[in-house]
């Protein structure tokens, strides 16, 4: 381990894993590609704090199912979300009575939860851990923006925060897909102030951790098959790429962003594209892991990324500061 | 990072799409001109039934007071404002938006920490200022006159 990167002597197993979304996200691109939509904002329940809970929480026992796994079976849990208190996380699992450690790394929670869940099982603390996160549109548009009724218009380079949630179990068994490797990202703020652009912020902490990665370890672009960021979106996926190139590396042909593939901005009004914890967890949940289990793809790099802003600090004047976590992960298939 | 914060914000404006002003201020202008034309209308209206100027604007602001409460609750006035922007904003049926939606958000709260305490959370400001100014230009209008 030097400066937050560690290859994996022993990689850490994936067992399974699920994505669940809301119904916009479901009309999306990647329809086929989710575990469960919910047609109901709600979910069934009485408010959108409670709808995430519960969101999350099927996530986590869907991907339990598929595993055929109870939740006595797991170990430890790393959870996140964007919520004060990060209560979407605590109230949704609250019912599982499993060992929780809470996590905030904002939308870059996915892959914070798998690092955790990564050095927890290299270091025996169990042998079934689960890493899990979820965002909800509407609660996130009440703590960050205005009410959702309010009539207001939105600029060009916002995101759409996504009602989505992914879970993943490790394991202690040798099974693919595997972490192989990751690095830690810093802090990172080029003094973005506008909330209104998040793609913008966090490109910088992408493209850092991203080529802090390639320095450390000598790997290239071309040695994966997709280099994937979390939440970008249109405009800071261009950025993201502008500031890899400058540093050195071309990541242009294998990049994909999360928040670009999950929404189709010609018809679903979603602007720059897509953002939120469960963005990147759902993606990568739904589309990525199944696509190395089965052999299609055999090397990716996922570099969540989640800007670490407070409406407070923002109407203080400070930029935002930014993080993203890269995490490499290899499919049954190896590459040649 | 070799970026500095300078060179970032160029490669920002570089990429960044500006909003739509072309669309959006036509726009603004024609369906705010229409929220106007209604409130005139109706103004005239109540002036055929007799009622003074006075009570006749109130009576219009009533109006579009309540069907802008009635559209937010519907879901209705989001979806125009998407398009109308400063156009549904500016005119008195954006204030009463702006506390309508506030009371539907908080309503999961109770109605004491919820919509009592948060209803003008986007309003209070105008309420604020516009108070206030209404103050000084009044003090100013009656020390001048």
């Amino acid at each position: 381990m030097s400066n937050g990167i560690k290859r994996l002597q022993t990689p850490v197993s994936i067992l399974s894993y699920a994505s669940v979304v809301g119904k916009k996200e479901g009309e999306g691109p990647m329809n086929s590609y989710f575990d469960k939509i919910f047609d109901d904002s709600y979910l069934g329940e009485d408010t959108w704090e409670k709808a995430e809970s519960k969101l999350q929480q099927t996530a986590v026992l869907t991907a339990l199912e598929k595993a055929d796994l109870l939740p006595e079976n797991i170990d430890l849990i790393f959870a996140g979300d964007l919520i004060n208190q990060c209560t979407s996380s605590t109230f949704g699992l609250r019912p599982l009575e499993i060992p929780f450690l809470g996590i905030y790394g904002a939308c870059s929670t996915m892959a914070e939860g798998l690092i955790t869940g990564s050095i927890a099982m290299s270091a025996g603390v169990g042998e079934k851990i689960v890493a899990t996160t979820s965002s909800h549109f509407s609660t996130a548009e009440r703590q960050f923006r205005f009410p959702l009724s309010y009539g207001g218009q939105r600029t060009p380079t916002s995101q759409w925060t996504c009602t989505a949630s992914g879970a993943i179990v490790l394991t202690k068994d040798v099974q693919f897909p595997q972490v192989t490797g990751f690095c830690i990202g810093k802090i990172t703020d080029l003094g973005v102030t506008d909330a209104n652009n998040m793609g913008a912020a966090m490109a910088p902490a992408a493209a850092d951790t991203l080529v802090r990665w390639f320095n450390e370890t000598g790997n290239k672009p071309e040695q994966y098959d997709a280099i994937v960021t979390g939440d970008l979106g249109i405009i800071g996926s261009e950025l993201f790429c502008d500031l890899v190139m400058k540093q050195g590396y071309d990541v242009t042909s294998v990049h994909k962003d999360c928040g670009v593939m999950i929404f189709d901005p010609e018809t679903q009004d979603t602007h720059a594209g897509g953002s939120g914890c469960g963005c990147s967890a759902s993606i990568l949940c739904g589309y990525f892991l199944p696509k190395l289990r089965t052999g299609e793809l055999c090397r990716i790099l996922f570099l969540a990324t989640g800007a670490l802003m407070s409406p407070t600090l923002t109407q203080q004047g400070e930029s935002i500061p930014s993080i993203s976590h890269l995490v490499e992960l290899i499919g049954t298939v190896n590459k040649t | 990072m070799k970026v500095s914060r300078e060179l970032y914000s160029d490669m920002q404006n570089q990429v960044a799409p500006k909003s739509k002003s072309y669309k959006n201020i036509p726009l603004a202008f024609v369906i705010g001109g229409l929220i106007c034309v209604i409130g005139q209308l109706l103004i005239s209206m109540f002036m055929s039934f007799d009622f003074e100027q006075k009570e006749a604007s109130a009576w219009a602001s009533i109006i579009l007071v309540g069907a802008s409460a009635l559209f937010t609750g519907l879901g209705l006035y989001e979806k125009i404002a998407k398009h109308a922007g400063a156009g549904t904003l500016v005119p008195i049926t954006g204030f009463a938006n702006s506390i309508s939606s506030s009371a539907l958000e908080f309503k999961s709260e109770g109605f004491i920490l919820g919509v009592g305490a948060k209803i003008f959370t986007i309003a209070g400001p105008v309420i604020l200022y516009g108070t206030t100014a209404s103050i000084i230009f009044g003090l100013i209008y009656y020390f001048i006159r």
